[in-house]
Protein backbone atom coordinates (compact mmCIF):
# COMPACT_ATOMS: atom_id res chain seq x y z
CA UNK A 1 0.00 0.00 0.00
CA UNK A 2 1.24 3.67 -1.13
CA UNK A 3 -0.02 6.81 0.38
CA UNK A 4 -2.11 7.88 -1.93
CA UNK A 5 -4.23 4.03 -0.88
CA UNK A 6 -3.69 4.59 2.60
CA UNK A 7 -4.56 8.57 1.92
CA UNK A 8 -7.80 7.41 0.59
CA UNK A 9 -8.80 4.53 2.95
CA UNK A 10 -8.27 6.76 6.05
CA UNK A 11 -10.44 9.47 4.26
CA UNK A 12 -13.17 7.09 3.46
CA UNK A 13 -12.94 6.17 7.29
CA UNK A 14 -13.82 9.40 8.52
CA UNK A 15 -16.30 9.85 6.23
CA UNK A 16 -17.55 6.94 6.89
CA UNK A 17 -17.87 7.30 11.23
CA UNK A 18 -20.95 9.35 11.35
CA UNK A 19 -22.59 7.90 9.02
CA UNK A 20 -22.24 4.42 10.14
CA UNK A 21 -23.85 5.59 13.48
CA UNK A 22 -26.56 7.53 11.21
CA UNK A 23 -27.17 4.73 9.81
CA UNK A 24 -27.79 2.22 12.94
CA UNK A 25 -29.26 4.94 14.86
CA UNK A 26 -32.06 5.59 11.89
CA UNK A 27 -32.52 1.77 11.81
CA UNK A 28 -33.09 1.22 15.45
CA UNK A 29 -35.59 4.25 15.08
CA UNK A 30 -37.29 2.90 11.89
CA UNK A 31 -38.14 -0.04 13.51
CA UNK A 32 -39.17 0.95 17.26
CA UNK A 33 -42.86 1.93 16.08
CA UNK A 34 -43.43 -1.15 13.79
CA UNK A 35 -42.96 1.19 10.21
CA UNK A 36 -43.86 -1.03 7.24
CA UNK A 37 -41.63 -1.07 4.17
CA UNK A 38 -43.80 1.26 2.24
CA UNK A 39 -44.03 3.62 5.03
CA UNK A 40 -40.38 4.10 5.01
CA UNK A 41 -40.09 4.47 1.29
CA UNK A 42 -42.99 7.34 1.65
CA UNK A 43 -40.35 9.04 3.70
CA UNK A 44 -37.14 8.63 1.57
CA UNK A 45 -38.61 8.57 -1.49
CA UNK A 46 -38.07 12.19 -3.14
CA UNK A 47 -35.77 13.08 -0.11
CA UNK A 48 -32.63 14.93 -1.37
CA UNK A 49 -31.22 14.59 2.32
CA UNK A 50 -31.23 10.60 2.17
CA UNK A 51 -30.23 10.42 -1.39
CA UNK A 52 -27.10 12.84 0.20
CA UNK A 53 -26.97 10.46 3.00
CA UNK A 54 -26.40 6.83 1.69
CA UNK A 55 -24.77 8.35 -1.45
CA UNK A 56 -22.06 9.57 0.07
CA UNK A 57 -21.96 6.25 2.47
CA UNK A 58 -22.31 4.10 -0.97
CA UNK A 59 -19.22 5.90 -1.84
CA UNK A 60 -16.81 6.45 1.02
CA UNK A 61 -17.64 2.09 1.43
CA UNK A 62 -17.13 1.24 -1.83
CA UNK A 63 -13.42 3.11 -1.59
CA UNK A 64 -12.83 2.15 2.02
CA UNK A 65 -13.66 -1.61 1.42
CA UNK A 66 -12.16 -2.13 -1.91
CA UNK A 67 -8.58 -0.65 -0.42
CA UNK A 68 -9.12 -3.11 2.43
CA UNK A 69 -9.40 -5.99 0.41
CA UNK A 70 -6.56 -5.10 -1.64
CA UNK A 71 -4.50 -5.34 1.68
CA UNK A 72 -6.11 -8.47 2.59
CA UNK A 73 -5.27 -9.89 -1.00
CA UNK A 74 -1.92 -8.78 -1.03
CA UNK A 75 -0.67 -10.13 2.60
CA UNK A 76 -2.67 -13.39 2.68
CA UNK A 77 -2.80 -14.80 -1.64
CA UNK A 78 0.82 -12.49 -2.33
CA UNK A 79 -1.08 -11.21 -5.49
CA UNK A 80 0.99 -9.36 -8.03
CA UNK A 81 0.46 -5.53 -8.36
CA UNK A 82 -1.62 -6.18 -11.68
CA UNK A 83 -3.90 -8.77 -9.87
CA UNK A 84 -4.56 -6.78 -6.57
CA UNK A 85 -5.44 -3.57 -8.38
CA UNK A 86 -8.17 -5.95 -10.87
CA UNK A 87 -9.43 -6.99 -7.67
CA UNK A 88 -9.70 -3.26 -6.18
CA UNK A 89 -11.53 -1.76 -8.99
CA UNK A 90 -13.69 -5.01 -9.25
CA UNK A 91 -14.97 -4.98 -6.04
CA UNK A 92 -14.88 -1.19 -5.81
CA UNK A 93 -17.05 -0.60 -9.15
CA UNK A 94 -19.01 -3.64 -8.51
CA UNK A 95 -20.22 -1.93 -4.86
CA UNK A 96 -20.76 1.58 -6.44
CA UNK A 97 -23.00 -0.12 -8.87
CA UNK A 98 -25.07 -2.24 -6.26
CA UNK A 99 -25.03 0.63 -3.62
CA UNK A 100 -26.05 3.44 -6.52
CA UNK A 101 -29.16 1.10 -7.54
CA UNK A 102 -30.49 0.84 -3.89
CA UNK A 103 -29.95 4.60 -3.13
CA UNK A 104 -31.72 5.23 -6.28
CA UNK A 105 -34.53 2.77 -5.91
CA UNK A 106 -34.97 4.06 -1.76
CA UNK A 107 -34.85 7.79 -2.59
CA UNK A 108 -35.85 8.49 -5.97
CA UNK A 109 -38.95 9.14 -7.49
CA UNK B 1 16.60 -29.72 30.51
CA UNK B 2 15.75 -30.66 26.94
CA UNK B 3 17.15 -28.25 24.42
CA UNK B 4 15.56 -28.56 20.84
CA UNK B 5 17.71 -26.97 18.35
CA UNK B 6 16.56 -26.03 14.65
CA UNK B 7 19.37 -28.02 12.29
CA UNK B 8 19.02 -27.15 8.88
CA UNK B 9 20.03 -24.64 5.90
CA UNK B 10 17.30 -22.51 3.49
CA UNK B 11 16.18 -26.14 1.85
CA UNK B 12 14.70 -26.90 4.67
CA UNK B 13 15.62 -28.72 8.47
CA UNK B 14 13.91 -30.47 11.66
CA UNK B 15 14.70 -30.03 15.28
CA UNK B 16 17.56 -31.59 17.00
CA UNK B 17 17.26 -32.63 20.80
CA UNK B 18 19.79 -32.36 23.24
CA UNK B 19 20.08 -32.72 27.01
CA UNK B 20 21.73 -30.15 28.60
CA UNK B 21 22.51 -29.06 32.11
CA UNK B 22 20.64 -26.99 34.18
CA UNK B 23 22.96 -24.35 35.97
CA UNK B 24 22.33 -20.98 37.92
CA UNK B 25 22.28 -17.75 35.75
CA UNK B 26 22.05 -19.72 32.60
CA UNK B 27 21.46 -17.84 29.77
CA UNK B 28 19.49 -19.26 25.87
CA UNK B 29 23.20 -18.17 24.51
CA UNK B 30 25.21 -20.43 27.18
CA UNK B 31 22.60 -23.51 26.33
CA UNK B 32 23.73 -23.00 22.71
CA UNK B 33 27.25 -22.15 23.11
CA UNK B 34 27.18 -25.58 25.80
CA UNK B 35 25.87 -27.80 23.14
CA UNK B 36 28.51 -26.61 20.55
CA UNK B 37 31.53 -27.15 23.05
CA UNK B 38 30.22 -30.23 24.34
CA UNK B 39 27.53 -32.40 22.09
CA UNK B 40 28.10 -31.17 18.09
CA UNK B 41 30.51 -28.78 16.98
CA UNK B 42 28.98 -28.53 14.10
CA UNK B 43 26.18 -26.21 15.10
CA UNK B 44 25.99 -22.76 13.92
CA UNK B 45 25.04 -19.62 15.34
CA UNK B 46 26.03 -16.15 15.60
CA UNK B 47 27.06 -13.61 18.34
CA UNK B 48 29.74 -11.56 19.61
CA UNK B 49 29.60 -9.43 22.78
CA UNK B 50 27.38 -11.42 25.35
CA UNK B 51 26.40 -8.06 26.91
CA UNK B 52 23.31 -6.85 24.71
CA UNK B 53 24.56 -4.56 22.66
CA UNK B 54 26.27 -5.84 19.46
CA UNK B 55 22.52 -7.78 18.61
CA UNK B 56 23.93 -10.62 17.11
CA UNK B 57 22.79 -13.54 18.84
CA UNK B 58 18.87 -13.34 18.29
CA UNK B 59 17.09 -16.32 17.89
CA UNK B 60 13.37 -17.60 18.35
CA UNK B 61 13.16 -19.02 22.04
CA UNK B 62 10.30 -20.95 22.46
CA UNK B 63 8.38 -19.10 19.68
CA UNK B 64 9.37 -15.86 20.76
CA UNK B 65 12.36 -13.70 19.31
CA UNK B 66 14.89 -12.88 21.83
CA UNK B 67 18.40 -11.55 22.09
CA UNK B 68 19.32 -14.66 23.53
CA UNK B 69 22.82 -13.63 25.91
CA UNK B 70 20.08 -11.79 27.86
CA UNK B 71 17.58 -14.48 28.12
CA UNK B 72 18.02 -16.25 31.36
CA UNK B 73 16.74 -20.17 30.88
CA UNK B 74 14.62 -20.17 34.19
CA UNK B 75 12.43 -17.19 32.44
CA UNK B 76 11.72 -18.80 29.44
CA UNK B 77 11.63 -22.52 30.08
CA UNK B 78 8.36 -24.32 29.26
CA UNK B 79 7.83 -27.77 30.70
CA UNK B 80 11.59 -28.36 31.17
CA UNK B 81 12.17 -27.97 27.45
CA UNK B 82 13.78 -25.01 25.33
CA UNK B 83 12.95 -24.65 21.59
CA UNK B 84 15.43 -22.31 19.79
CA UNK B 85 15.28 -21.62 16.08
CA UNK B 86 16.65 -18.96 13.61
CA UNK B 87 15.23 -15.76 13.66
CA UNK B 88 11.69 -15.58 11.75
CA UNK B 89 10.79 -13.86 8.44
CA UNK B 90 14.55 -14.44 7.70
CA UNK B 91 15.72 -17.13 5.19
CA UNK B 92 17.92 -19.86 7.46
CA UNK B 93 22.06 -19.83 6.33
CA UNK B 94 22.80 -22.68 8.66
CA UNK B 95 21.24 -24.62 12.14
CA UNK B 96 20.34 -20.86 13.86
CA UNK B 97 22.18 -17.97 11.35
CA UNK B 98 20.27 -16.47 9.65
CA UNK B 99 20.59 -14.11 6.53
CA UNK B 100 20.73 -10.60 7.81
CA UNK B 101 20.45 -9.46 4.31
CA UNK B 102 16.82 -8.50 3.92
CA UNK B 103 17.20 -6.72 7.15
CA UNK B 104 20.18 -4.60 6.43
CA UNK B 105 19.15 -4.30 2.77
CA UNK B 106 15.41 -2.85 3.57
CA UNK B 107 17.71 -0.62 6.01
CA UNK B 108 19.02 1.00 3.30
CA UNK B 109 16.27 1.39 1.32
CA UNK B 110 14.32 3.21 4.12
CA UNK B 111 17.14 6.19 3.94
CA UNK B 112 18.64 4.71 6.64
CA UNK B 113 21.98 6.24 5.87
CA UNK B 114 23.97 9.72 6.67
CA UNK B 115 23.54 11.65 4.39
CA UNK B 116 25.08 14.68 5.41
CA UNK B 117 23.62 18.46 4.83
CA UNK B 118 26.91 20.04 5.91
CA UNK B 119 30.40 20.12 5.06
CA UNK B 120 33.60 20.22 7.70
CA UNK B 121 33.95 23.66 6.96
CA UNK B 122 30.69 24.60 8.09
CA UNK B 123 30.25 24.97 12.16
CA UNK B 124 28.98 22.35 14.08
CA UNK B 125 24.58 22.70 14.75
CA UNK B 126 23.83 23.30 18.02
CA UNK B 127 22.10 21.01 19.56
CA UNK B 128 20.08 21.58 22.86
CA UNK B 129 19.85 18.06 24.68
CA UNK B 130 15.78 19.44 25.89
CA UNK B 131 15.22 20.18 22.09
CA UNK B 132 11.62 18.76 21.61
CA UNK B 133 12.95 16.82 18.21
CA UNK B 134 16.49 15.42 19.57
CA UNK B 135 13.91 13.73 22.21
CA UNK B 136 12.32 12.09 19.34
CA UNK B 137 15.22 10.97 17.66
CA UNK B 138 16.66 10.15 21.05
CA UNK B 139 13.83 7.68 22.00
CA UNK B 140 15.43 5.22 18.72
CA UNK B 141 19.07 5.48 18.84
CA UNK B 142 19.65 2.74 21.50
CA UNK B 143 18.50 0.19 17.99
CA UNK B 144 21.29 -2.38 18.14
CA UNK B 145 20.06 -3.70 14.65
CA UNK B 146 18.92 -7.14 16.56
CA UNK B 147 15.89 -8.11 14.58
CA UNK B 148 13.92 -9.20 17.08
CA UNK B 149 11.54 -6.70 15.42
CA UNK B 150 11.54 -7.95 12.23
CA UNK B 151 11.16 -11.48 13.13
CA UNK B 152 8.12 -10.53 15.46
CA UNK B 153 6.58 -8.50 12.64
CA UNK B 154 3.55 -10.15 11.31
CA UNK B 155 3.19 -7.78 8.41
CA UNK B 156 6.67 -8.37 7.18
CA UNK B 157 5.77 -12.45 7.44
CA UNK B 158 2.92 -11.55 5.00
CA UNK B 159 4.31 -8.59 2.64
CA UNK B 160 7.84 -9.01 1.55
CA UNK B 161 8.33 -5.19 0.67
CA UNK B 162 7.35 -4.45 3.76
CA UNK B 163 10.56 -2.38 5.29
CA UNK B 164 10.03 -3.40 8.42
CA UNK B 165 10.02 -1.34 12.15
CA UNK B 166 13.58 -1.04 12.50
CA UNK B 167 14.19 0.64 8.89
CA UNK B 168 11.12 2.46 9.65
CA UNK B 169 12.25 3.71 13.39
CA UNK B 170 15.84 4.71 11.81
CA UNK B 171 13.97 6.91 9.26
CA UNK B 172 11.66 8.41 11.78
CA UNK B 173 14.94 9.22 13.55
CA UNK B 174 16.72 10.79 11.07
CA UNK B 175 13.90 12.98 10.42
CA UNK B 176 13.51 14.24 13.23
CA UNK B 177 17.51 14.69 13.52
CA UNK B 178 18.17 18.57 12.94
CA UNK B 179 21.94 17.35 10.98
CA UNK B 180 19.39 16.11 8.60
CA UNK B 181 18.52 18.67 5.76
CA UNK B 182 16.66 16.74 3.32
CA UNK B 183 13.72 15.25 5.31
CA UNK B 184 11.73 15.09 2.09
CA UNK B 185 13.84 12.21 0.93
CA UNK B 186 13.17 10.32 4.13
CA UNK B 187 9.40 10.65 3.49
CA UNK B 188 9.66 9.64 0.10
CA UNK B 189 11.91 6.69 1.34
CA UNK B 190 8.93 5.68 3.62
CA UNK B 191 6.10 6.56 1.66
CA UNK B 192 6.55 3.71 -1.34
CA UNK B 193 4.95 0.77 -1.96
CA UNK B 194 6.67 -1.32 1.36
CA UNK B 195 6.62 1.82 3.40
CA UNK B 196 5.15 2.86 6.72
CA UNK B 197 1.48 3.13 5.58
CA UNK B 198 1.94 -0.65 5.54
CA UNK B 199 1.71 -1.25 9.30
CA UNK B 200 -1.27 -2.26 11.03
CA UNK B 201 0.23 -0.91 14.30
CA UNK B 202 -0.36 -4.97 15.86
CA UNK B 203 3.04 -3.36 17.97
CA UNK B 204 4.75 -7.02 18.37
CA UNK B 205 8.05 -4.82 17.54
CA UNK B 206 7.37 -2.89 20.55
CA UNK B 207 6.30 -5.70 22.66
CA UNK B 208 9.16 -7.63 22.08
CA UNK B 209 12.14 -5.12 21.83
CA UNK B 210 14.69 -6.13 24.04
CA UNK B 211 15.66 -2.53 24.21
CA UNK B 212 11.88 -1.28 25.08
CA UNK B 213 12.30 0.78 21.95
CA UNK B 214 9.02 1.94 20.47
CA UNK B 215 9.36 1.31 16.84
CA UNK B 216 5.32 1.31 16.95
CA UNK B 217 5.18 4.66 17.65
CA UNK B 218 7.79 6.03 15.47
CA UNK B 219 6.13 4.44 12.71
CA UNK B 220 2.74 6.70 13.73
CA UNK B 221 5.00 9.26 13.73
CA UNK B 222 5.93 8.70 10.06
CA UNK B 223 2.78 7.99 9.14
CA UNK B 224 1.30 11.36 10.25
CA UNK B 225 4.33 13.02 9.08
CA UNK B 226 4.00 11.80 5.54
CA UNK B 227 0.55 13.28 5.42
CA UNK B 228 1.17 16.17 6.68
CA UNK B 229 3.73 16.20 3.69
CA UNK B 230 1.21 14.57 1.22
CA UNK B 231 -1.68 17.29 1.78
CA UNK B 232 0.69 20.25 1.53
CA UNK B 233 1.65 18.87 -2.06
CA UNK B 234 4.51 16.60 -1.35
CA UNK B 235 4.36 13.13 -2.85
Amino acid sequence: MDIRLYMAQRLSAIIMIPLVFGHLGVMIYAIQGGLSASEIMSRTQGSVFWFMFYGLFVIAVSVHGAIGLRTIMSEFLRLNDLALDAIMWGFGLVSMFMGARAVSAVTWL
Amino acid sequence: MTVKVWRGDKNGGAYQGFDVPRQDNQTVLDVVSWIQQNQDPNLSYRFACRVGMCGSCAMMVNGTPRWTCRTHVNKVLDANTLVVAPLRNLPPIKDLVADMDPFFDKWIEAGGHHNPSASRYDTMPQIAPDDTKRAVANESIECINCAVCYAACDTVAHNDNYLGPAALQRAWTLYNDEKVNDTDAVLAAVSGKGGCHNCHSQGSCTLYCPNDLNPMRAISGLKAATIKHHIKGGR
